[in-house]
């Protein structure tokens, strides 16, 4: 009678374990080789995206986290755009001119509206960049327009210190449809800054309540607004009447919002979210396979490196040659297959692909695996100080694995001692970067705000430059950066700072490691799916199928 | 009675100021500044940065930013906004308190119905087959950690049975919420039910039973009425503080079934160092236990009629 007991027990113990482990193998089959045929396509059909909750109100000026950002650019439309090789476009202006990259004329098209019909007028945008600028209205992203006259006039460096001026002198209308921005000195490529969100028009009905406004935005982009439950979805759709060239194949966009990018892959998988911006960790070893044709797999203009904390005392007057030993102590190869499952492709200078001067192996060969050289290099430089380095991270980003494994690679490869910092999360993370409190390196990373390779140079080498938080500082970098930056061209500049880039070898302002790639996916329902080189989907050019 | 509630209500306030009081500087000590969060990881203006958090009144001392909230919540029910997207916390908490609130709801009911039922056949058949199928069942439910149940049945039912979506929609429909209800509820079924066959089996034994059986009773009046409320004092008890719980605890099931409730909320908000969503929320928690364990006290009586109140 006992045996009988314990056998039934044992039947029913095995058949829960069965269930749990069948689950492992079985779901991939279902979907796989299905997608990517061409089918006839809806107009109209309406897709969704998996987004988080936007942090801030959706004010263009105040966006600058992707969640937020990417509907602020699906609403609102700039003067110009880039395609994917980085070439300026234009789109709410029918010409962005300058002689001298230091005063620069915008003429509008004439028969853009804003979505409550008033029209895109010089007016809608002097009016929306003072707004923005202006200390009083506390935009996160104010500093972007310091570079254009009269920008200390409204947004003092002094935060107790009242605004002089309500407008920016060198903002100047001079009929309905064309405007002035005159510039503190000149900047060959400020016309690739004005395709920032930052520089978006407002409509007049802004100002009334721009709180409100931030709920239930009002733009002039290929989408409308249309409701936004807060932490559910936000819901956007075509603007028939918009005059710009990107007008949208779709009727609309859901811009649905997870917690975990791994729900997200299985509502992806089950037919409850289109598009995708990310694979989590835990399914990028299967996504290829689970989504056939349909798994993208594409770099984007990003960068990782190590950054080095030069206002420690380690740091402080290091040779140069003991930051390119340790970057050719990664075996950068190895990390990028194995660690990370191809998802970053090893980089080879500072500035990431798919922007304007981007050149090949600008770092020679310091971004090569050669333990020799490295120990080699190492000693002629003296050393580290110490002779051990710890690597700074935010532990709730997904960095703990390839940190490790950084460390190990060098640890091997030269015999410097290398430890983890961990920082429990971002915040905490940043907190330590701001105070100068990092104890030697800290992972750090650099998306393209603007497809220029000086985005990648100046606005993190620079001395002073709000990126460049390891307090970097090289005198005569400077005066090259700032030559770069009076010449008398794009292309000049653009070439100028193809020639820092190589130079910036015999400084090591950082250890370039890798180049981001977006792993994504989208489902059966929609077709045309591309991604732009920060990375988010181009919404537009989606198509729904039948 | 009126006076034990009374007293029992007043002793409310230095436990609600205690415990908001801790929350506030225990997410003070963190390290991160939640207006500097919002600049990311690209650098910051400094002024804007200096501007906001004046604005937010984050420059004052920390005792004097929690007297300004909580005599905002006191006299105008004023919860403060969220720091981030400048949202009233009233507003975010009526978002998320619903969605919480029906998926501890559905939890609480499966829990009670299950547990109990499982525990009163259990107990009445104390150290038969039944009793050990349930005993191996609840202890199989009690060592299998939530988020490893949660992915069972995700893959069972979602992705192999196909009968459920895997995730909570944005409208968080009830049908959607019963496979997290069920993943929630579990392990304190496990405890209600191991309490309740317990007491029951214990109880059995007693004297007043023994007369209820000897007066020939029907079987039906014993177990429902005789043995029931002497038994469901532990249970309930439990069952008390355990909405509560059910409501804060929700974390791991709600990440993940992405359901949208306080669970969420809760994290996020330490994530982001949102003192104010953080206090926001967790002073409603504390009026939840409260006053489930108040109502759980009176409860006492209604079972056992000689527990009196002074």
């Amino acid at each position: 009678m006992r045996g009988a007991k314990s056998a039934k027990w044992v039947a029913g113990a095995a058949i829960i374990a069965l269930a749990a482990t069948a689950c492992g193998g079985g779901d991939d089959d279902a979907d796989k080789s299905k997608g990517g045929s061409k089918g006839a396509v809806n107009a109209d059909g309406i897709f969704s995206v998996e987004v988080g909750e936007p942090q801030n109100p959706l004010q263009p000026a105040n966006t600058m986290e992707s969640n937020g950002s990417i509907v602020t650019d699906s609403i609102f439309s700039q003067l110009v755009d880039y395609d994917p090789a980085g070439k300026l476009e234009m789109i709410n202006a029918e010409s962005v001119d300058t002689k001298d990259s230091k005063l620069w004329t915008v003429k509008l098209k004439k028969d853009w509206k804003f979505h409550d019909g008033t029209p895109v007028t010089a007016e809608s945008y002097i009016k929306a960049w003072n707004w923005a600028a202006n200390i009083k209205n506390n935009q996160t992203n104010a500093s972007w327009f310091g570079d254009i006259k009269g920008f200390s006039d409204v947004h003092p460096e002094d935060a107790k210190a009242k605004p002089k001026s309500d407008a920016m002198s060198g903002l100047k209308k001079v009929d309905d449809y064309t405007f002035t921005i005159e510039l503190n000195s000149p900047l060959p490529y400020f016309s690739y800054k004005l395709g920032y969100t930052v520089f978006s028009p407002l409509p007049e009905s802004f100002y009334a309540d721009p709180k409100a406004a931030g709920e239930k935005p009002v733009g002039n982009g290929a989408y409308k607004f249309v409701s936004w439950d807060h932490k559910k979805q936000i819901k956007v759709v075509r603007n028939d009447d918009y005059k710009g060239a990107d007008k949208a194949k779709n009727g609309g966009v859901i811009f649905k919002n997870y917690t975990t990018l791994e729900t997200a892959y299985e509502d992806l998988k089950s037919g409850n979210v289109d598009v995708l911006r990310q694979i989590g960790p835990k399914d990028l070893p299967v996504y290829r396979s689970d989504l056939g044709d349909r798994a993208v797999d594409k770099p984007y203009s990003s960068i990782q490196t190590i950054a080095v904390a030069f206002y420690t005392k380690q740091f402080k007057n290091i040779d140069p040659k003991v930051l390119q030993g340790l970057s050719m102590g990664i075996d950068r190869d190895t990390i990028t297959k194995t660690v990370l499952q191809g998802t970053r492709e090893p980089a080879t200078g500072w500035v990431a692909q798919g922007v304007l001067g981007y050149q090949k192996d600008a770092a020679g060969d310091v971004t090569k695996y050669d333990p020799a050289k490295a120990k080699k290099l190492i000693k002629e430089g003296g050393g580290v100080p110490g002779n051990k380095i710890s690597i700074q991270f935010n532990a709730d980003g997904g960095h703990k694995e390839w940190v490790e494994a950084v460390c190990n690679s060098i640890k091997q490869s030269t015999g410097v001692a290398c430890t983890t910092d961990s920082k429990a999360d971002f915040q905490a993370d940043t907190n330590a970067r701001d105070a100068k409190e990092v104890k030697s390196l800290y992972r750090s990373g650099w998306v393209l705000d603007y497809p220029v390779n000086a985005n990648f140079i100046s606005d993190l080498f620079r001395t002073g430059a709000a990126g460049n938080q390891g307090d970097f500082s090289n005198k005569g970098l400077d005066a090259e950066i700032k030559k770069a930056d009076s010449a008398a061209s794009l292309d000049a500049s653009v070439a100028a700072y193809q020639k820092i880039e190589k130079e910036l070898v015999n400084y090591m302002p950082s250890i370039p490691l890798w180049y981001y790639k977006v792993n994504a996916g989208y489902s059966e329902k929609v077709q045309n799916v591309d991604y732009a080189q920060d990375g988010d989907p181009i919404l537009t050019k989606i198509e729904v199928k039948k | 009675m009126g006076r034990y509630v009374a007293r029992r209500l007043l002793q409310m306030i230095p436990v609600f100021l205690g415990t908001t009081l801790l929350i506030f500087l225990m997410v003070y000590t963190l390290p991160g500044d939640p207006v500097r969060g919002l600049f990311g990881d690209k650098g910051v203006d400094p002024a804007t940065l200096a501007r906001l958090r004046h604005e937010k009144g984050l420059d004052l001392p920390i005792l004097q930013q929690y007297w300004n909230y909580m005599t905002g919540i006191v006299l105008h029910f004023d919860f403060g906004d969220q720091i981030a997207s400048g949202r009233p916390v009233t507003d975010v908490l009526g978002d998320a308190f619903p969605v919480t609130l029906r998926l501890a709801g559905m939890a609480f009911v499966i829990e009670i119905v299950v547990g109990i039922s499982l525990g009163t056949i259990a107990g009445l058949r104390a150290g038969r087959l039944t009793d050990n199928v349930v005993l191996v069942f609840t202890l199989l439910i009690i060592s299998i950690p939530v988020f490893v149940l949660g992915f069972i049945i995700k893959a069972v039912f979602a992705f192999q049975l196909d009968w459920i979506s895997p995730n909570v929609s944005g409208e968080a429909k009830w049908s959607e919420l019963l496979a997290p209800a069920i993943v929630l509820g579990s392990l304190s079924l496990a405890y209600v039910a191991r309490l309740t066959r317990t007491t029951m089996a214990e109880n059995l034994r007693s004297d007043y039973m023994r007369t209820a059986i000897a007066k020939g009773l029907p079987k039906r009046r014993i177990v429902g009425v005789h043995l029931m409320r002497n038994s469901l004092i532990p249970v309930i008890t439990f069952l008390g503080t355990d909405l509560g719980a059910l409501m804060g605890g929700a974390v791991v099931t709600e990440g993940l079934f992405n359901v949208k409730g306080i669970g969420g909320t809760i994290y996020e908000s330490i994530q982001k160092r949102e003192g104010t969503t953080l206090v926001g929320l967790v002073t409603i928690l504390v009026l939840v236990y409260l006053l489930m364990s108040l109502i759980v006290d009176l409860l006492y009586a209604v079972l056992d009629p000689r527990i009196r109140y002074a």
